[in-house]
C-alpha cells in the first residue's frame, strides 16, 4: 500500500494573514521514517506550514494528512500519534522536570515510560529541578521528551536548536538519529543550512511561502553542479638545511601539472596560495598525488564543498540570514 | 477526562509554590482576624451589628469575601493571562488533553483553594475567639460556592479580555483594592460614610458580604433574594461571556 508509506501529505497549502501570503501554495510528502526537513529563512512560512500540519493552525486553502487523518477533524487522535515540540511554548516557571512528564504522560492512551527517556536526554539528574532554572538547551530537551512521552509515529519539530550551543546542538542531532533508528518519521524545521545538511535525509527548501527545492542535501547540492575548492601554499623559497648547510632546493610548483588533472576546471595561483576548482570523487587525491610525486613542498590544504546555503544562495540571490 | 486528577493536583501544588498567591488567599485573611480580634475582641455587640454577635463573628463571613476576591480577581486573571501569554496553554494544546478537562481542573483548583482558605480562617476564629454561627453550614456553603461561581467568571472574563498578564494584574487589583473597603469585606460598612455606603450598592462584592454574613448570623434564604439574585446572574453573565471571549493563544 503506497499510502502507508506516507507519513505527511499537503497539496497546495495556503495560509494568509491578513494580506500577507505567509504560505503560498505548498505540496510535498514526508515518507515514514525518514527525516524531512524544512529549511529556509525566518519569515519564509516554515513555522506556519508546521503548525497548520500540527493542526495547531487552520489553512486558507489545500489539503492536508498525516498518518491518514486530517489536521482539524481528527485533532485528538492526531495528537495521540504525534510528537509536536513547539517553536514557542513554555511550562508554568515552579513545574519540576519530573512533575512536567508525569503530567504530560497522563494525558496520552499509551504513555512511554518517562524515566528511561530523561536518562537519554541527560536530564536524569534534574528530576526535582524546575523548570526555570533549566538551561536553554535542557528547556528544549525536555520539550523534546514531551514529544517523545506517547511513543509518536511521527515527530514535529519545529526550530529545536535555535538559541543552543553547539554542544546542545549536537546532543539533539543524535537525539534525533536515534528517533529515526527506531523507525519514528522526523519533520523538522531550521533555518541552520548546516542542520538539515547533516540531519535530514530530504530537504525542502521554503523562500517566501514557497517550495524552492525539494530533495536529498547531496543531491541539491549535486545538481547546483558547483565547484569543490581545493586551497593550498606552495613554498618555493630553499629551506635551510641541519648545521647551516645548503638546503635540498624547492621544486618551482607549475599550475599546469594540476590543470591537466581529470576533473578540474581551473587552478588560480596568488603568490603562494593555490586554488583548485573542479569535481568529481577522486579530485582531493589526484591533485595530492600530483604534488607528491613532482614533489613540491605544500601545506595548509583545505577543501571547501559546495553546501546548502550555496544552493539556497544560487536559488534566491540571497544569503539566507540576509 | 484523561489528566484531569493530575492536572488538578500539579495545579494545586504550582498554586502553594507562589509566595504572593499563598499570602493572600491562605494567611493574609487569617492575620486581618487575628489583628481586629485580639483589638476588639468577640464579645456580642448588638449595638453595632443589631444582633447578638461580635467583630470576630462578624468578620469571618466578611473575609470570605477577601478570600473569593483575591483568588477570583488576583489569582485567576494573572495566572491565566500568564498562561496564555508564555505559551503554557499553546503547549497543552499540543496535546489530547481536552479543554473542557483543563477549565474543569482550574476551576476546581481555584475553588479548592478558596475554600481552603475559608477552613483555615473559620478554625482559627473557633479556637482562638470561639466563634459563634447561627446560619446552616449546607446553607453558608452554597452561598460560599454561587459567590465564588460568579466571581471566577468575573476573573476568567478578565483574564480573556486583557492583551497580557501585566494589564490582568493592573486590573485585578484595581478592581478588587477599592472594592475590598468599599463592600463590607475589609471592613465593616458601618464605619463608612453614608455616600460612599450608596456606592457600595454597586459592588459585586458587597452582595457576596450580605449573602454570607446574612446567612452566617442565620438569616433565612427569602430575606436576601437580593444578593442571591444579583450574583446568581453575574455567575450565569459571567460564565457565559468568559466562555465567549476565552482564548488559548
Amino acid at each position: 500500500m503506497i499510502l502507508e508509506r506516507i507519513a505527511v501529505e499537503v497539496l497546495g497549502l495556503k495560509k494568509y494573514y491578513k494580506q500577507v501570503k505567509a504560505v503560498d501554495g505548498v505540496t510535498f510528502q514526508v515518507k515514514r521514517g525518514e527525516i524531512f526537513g524544512m529549511v529556509g529563512p525566518n519569515g519564509s512560512g516554515k513555522t506556519t506550514t508546521i503548525e497548520c500540519i500540527e493542526g495547531m493552525r487552520r489553512q486558507d486553502e489545500g489539503q492536508i494528512r498525516v498518518l491518514g487523518l486530517d489536521p482539524q477533524m481528527d485533532f485528538y487522535e492526531l495528537r495521540e500519534r504525534c510528537g509536536i515540540q513547539l517553536q514557542s511554548a513554555n511550562l508554568p516557571r515552579r513545574m519540576r522536570v519530573g512533575e512536567a512528564l508525569d503530567l504530560f504522560a497522563s494525558f496520552y492512551r499509551q504513555p512511554r515510560d518517562w524515566r528511561p527517556l530523561l536518562q537519554g536526554l541527560q536530564l536524569a539528574d534534574k528530576e526535582r529541578v524546575y523548570f526555570s532554572q533549566l538551561s536553554g538547551g535542557q528547556q528544549q530537551r525536555l520539550f523534546v521528551a514531551l514529544a517523545l512521552i506517547n511513543n509518536p509515529e511521527v515527530v514535529f519539530l519545529d526550530e529545536l536548536t535555535t538559541g543552543l550551543d553547539p554542544r546542545a546542538r549536537h546532543q539533539i542531532w543524535d537525539l534525533v538519529r536515534e528517533m529515526r533508528e527506531q523507525g519514528t518519521t522526523i519533520f523538522l524545521t531550521t533555518h541552520y543550512m548546516d542542520e538539515a545538511e547533516r540531519l535530514c535525509d530530504r530537504v525542502a527548501i521554503i523562500d517566501q511561502g514557497q517550495v524552492i527545492a525539494m530533495d536529498s542535501p547531496t543531491h541539491l547540492v549535486g545538481d547546483l553542479g558547483m565547484a569543490t575548492r581545493i586551497s593550498f601554499q606552495v613554498s618555493n623559497h630553499s629551506i635551510p638545511g641541519k648545521n647551516g648547510a645548503q638546503g635540498e632546493s624547492p621544486v618551482v610548483f607549475d599550475p599546469r601539472q594540476v590543470g591537466v588533472l581529470d576533473g578540474v576546471q581551473k587552478v588560480e595561483q596568488e603568490g603562494d596560495l593555490v586554488t583548485v576548482f573542479g569535481n568529481g570523487e577522486q579530485l582531493l587525491s589526484r591533485v595530492i598525488t600530483t604534488l607528491e610525486t613532482s614533489g613540491v613542498r605544500f601545506q595548509n590544504l583545505r577543501t571547501t564543498q559546495p553546501n546548502l546555503e550555496d544552493v539556497f544562495l544560487c536559488l534566491t540571490g540571497q544569503t539566507i540570514a540576509s | 477526562m484523561r489528566g484531569l486528577w493530575k492536572l488538578f493536583t500539579m495545579q494545586f501544588k504550582l498554586y502553594l509554590r507562589e509566595p504572593l498567591a499563598f499570602f493572600f488567599t491562605l494567611v493574609y485573611p487569617t492575620m486581618l482576624l487575628l489583628l481586629f480580634g485580639f483589638i476588639y475582641g468577640n464579645q456580642p455587640a448588638p449595638e453595632f451589628w443589631g444582633r447578638n454577635f461580635g467583630t470576630v463573628d462578624a468578620s469571618v463571613p466578611a473575609y470570605a469575601g477577601i478570600i473569593i476576591g483575591t483568588v477570583a480577581l488576583m489569582g485567576i486573571p494573572i495566572d491565566t493571562a500568564t498562561s496564555r501569554e508564555t505559551g503554557i496553554l499553546r503547549r497543552y494544546r499540543a496535546t489530547p488533553l481536552r479543554p473542557a478537562a483543563y477549565m474543569i481542573a482550574s476551576v476546581a483548583v481555584y475553588l479548592a483553594i478558596a475554600l481552603a482558605g475559608m477552613a483555615i480562617l473559620v478554625i482559627v476564629g473557633k479556637v482562638i475567639f470561639g466563634l459563634r454561627i447561627a446560619g446552616s453550614w449546607p446553607s453558608i456553603l452554597a452561598a460560599f460556592l454561587v459567590s465564588a461561581g460568579a466571581f471566577f467568571s468575573l476573573g476568567y472574563l478578565i483574564a480573556s479580555l486583557v492583551p497580557t498578564a501585566r494589564v490582568a494584574q493592573v486590573i485585578g487589583m484595581v478592581i478588587f483594592f477599592p472594592m475590598m473597603f468599599l463592600s463590607g469585606a475589609g471592613m465593616p460598612l458601618q464605619l463608612l460614610p453614608e455616600t460612599l455606603q450608596k456606592v457600595s450598592e454597586f459592588l459585586p462584592l458587597t452582595y457576596v458580604v450580605q449573602l454570607i454574613q446574612g446567612l452566617w448570623f442565620g438569616d433565612a434564604w427569602n430575606t436576601l433574594w437580593m444578593p442571591t439574585i444579583v450574583l446568581a446572574g453575574i455567575l450565569l453573565a459571567g460564565t457565559a461571556l468568559a466562555t465567549h471571549f476565552f482564548r488559548w493563544e
